[in-house]
């Protein structure tokens, strides 16, 4: 089968900024804000929500990026996957933490950022944002801005490239089973 | 979680990856860290940028993850050691895991139990990872051959210490980015040195100029003109007056005290005074050049004192970046045919 395009560039810009917004107004404006990214993507995708609201709110909130490699509880079942990089946080304790990433699915990613999170200082508030919800969850975890709800089945495979990380910008859904998606 | 278990056999080497990595993600294949003489330059990037990252968890306030966490990792140490083994040990309990120390010398060794019983009954406990110091060179591999679990190789007779030239590697990257064309001296007791050893292998493998300095009794016999094959492309100069010329390093090896009886040099004062770095000597290398040593130093012997503390060293970084590169280790070859952690 081949892949569904499910968002396209001008999708995602357009998630981006209604999260920009949400968080916003969910927040009652910047202070005590800091955003998150976890790596890979959600780290270009934190530092362009700080753009969006820096630019109709006038204020920089500051963008960390985390490695959760350290705390995964899933590596062996996705491979060897062994690439982990330093963390980089700004102060957390006592601020409204953000935690963005990319694609939302067991949960288990975020379940290890909380870990990791909560070793660095302890937050006032962490929320999530995410620009993929494709469902199928483990745990007992939600996110708070979502930009797309995707259904999918397990086999599917969603591929996100953004311009920062992958030279190109798009969300794909294919049903998997090895099947290699162009990108 | 403390349940005993048999150790699971683990797939032969190289382990077959169950999925295959996405293009981001570098496969990283080694079950066991031996050797560095078969590494390939993208292998070390990987180490050095997960080291990177280690290093960023020593700095915390609170240096502990649980990445390890339910893993077994024993020291079993045929050899005396401070660093090397403390070094290991704190690793793995910033990783989270279970660290027992076994020292030979107080152990069932001492009934006659051997090598590969001792491994086998480590592995029977419970070890995921054994760590290893021996006498005899190939050691590790023996026990590799045997065991089920990962084995690391923390010196091995006069044939390798691989951690201990990852540290210096990644020591050396930190102040000069990249050792290819730098001008590495390494001077002292390279013939019963498993550390240069390793490092030849290492610092030549990634373009780096080595160059060996020692009187000619202690310079392992073919090195000057090797280069294909057994010996590592090194550069043999018996003055170390010439040597450090436009140095970008220098590093001094420990003079055994037992190689001074062994007639390998005449004396103790005419040792020091041909081959000490001191800062004449470290005068004549680039501005901007650094220090190294192994440890533990034997200060007024192959270095001077002023040297081993002045600016120029970077012999406290190197045992300080000696725990973040066993991290990366243990992290990585605990990657490879390992149990699901939950």
């Amino acid at each position: 089968m081949s892949p569904v395009i499910a968002m396209s560039r001008d999708d995602i810009r357009r998630a981006v900024t209604r999260i920009a917004h949400e968080i916003v107004e969910h927040n009652r404006g910047t202070q005590d804000l800091v955003f998150v990214g976890m790596r890979t993507r959600g780290v270009p995708l934190a530092q362009r929500i700080a753009m969006a609201i820096a630019g109709f709110e006038g204020e920089e909130v500051p963008v960390g990026s985390l490695d959760v490699g350290l705390y995964r509880d899933d590596l062996t079942e996705r491979g060897p996957a062994v690439n982990i990089q330093p963390s980089d946080l700004p102060e957390i304790a006592g601020k409204r933490v953000v935690l963005v990433d990319d694609v939302l699915y067991t949960g288990r990613t975020v379940r290890a950022a909380l870990d990791a999170l909560i070793d660095y200082g302890r937050p006032r508030r962490i929320q999530l944002a995410v620009l993929i919800d494709r469902g199928h969850r483990e745990l007992p975890i939600r996110a708070d801005f979502v930009g797309k709800n995707i259904p999918t089945s397990p086999a599917d495979d969603v591929r996100v490239r953004l311009y920062e990380t992958d030279g190109d910008e798009y969300v794909h859904v294919a049903a998997a089973e090895g099947a290699e998606v162009a990108p | 979680m403390t349940t005993i278990r048999t150790p699971e056999p683990r797939p032969a080497e190289p382990a077959a990856p169950a999925i295959a990595p996405s293009p981001d993600e570098t496969a990283w294949r080694r079950r066991h860290l031996l050797d560095l003489d078969d590494f390939g330059a993208e292998e070390i990037e990987l180490l050095m940028t997960t080291t990177d990252a280690m290093k960023e968890v020593l700095a915390r306030e609170v240096p502990r993850v649980p990445a390890l966490r339910g893993s077994t990792i024993i020291t079993l140490f045929y050899e005396n050691s401070t660093r090397t083994r403390s070094s290991f040990e704190l690793a793995g309990k910033v990783l989270g895991a279970d660290v027992i120390n076994v020292a030979a010398s107080s152990s069932s060794v001492t009934k006659g139990e051997s090598l590969v019983d001792t491994v086998k009954t480590l592995q029977a406990i419970g070890a995921d990872v054994i760590i290893m110091r021996h006498g005899r060179s190939g050691a590790p591999y023996l026990a590799a051959r045997h065991a089920v679990c990962s084995i690391v190789n923390a010196g091995d007779g006069l044939h390798a210490h691989p951690t201990q030239a990852l540290l210096d590697l990644y020591t050396m990257r930190a102040r000069l980015g990249d050792v290819r064309g730098r001008k590495v001296v390494i001077v002292g007791d390279v013939l019963h040195s498993r550390v240069a050893r390793s490092d030849m292998w290492l610092l030549t493998s990634l373009g780096a100029e080595v160059v060996v300095c020692a009187p000619p009794t202690l310079i392992p016999q073919g090195l000057a003109g090797a280069g294909e094959g057994q010996l590592p492309p090194v550069r043999v100069e018996t003055d170390l007056d010439v040597a450090v010329r436009d140095a970008d390093v220098v590093m001094a090896l420990r003079m055994q005290n037992e190689r001074m009886t062994g007639g390998f040099v005449p004396g103790v004062r005419e040792y020091s005074r041909l081959y000490q770095v001191n800062a004449g000597r470290l005068a004549r290398a680039k501005p901007a050049a650094f220090v190294m040593h192994p440890g533990p130093m034997n200060e007024g012997i192959e270095i001077s004192h002023e040297v081993a503390h002045g600016l120029q060293s970077q012999v406290e970084e190197q045992v300080a970046n000696g725990v973040a590169v066993r991290m990366a280790v243990l992290w990585l070859i605990t990657r490879v045919g390992g149990r699901s952690r939950t």
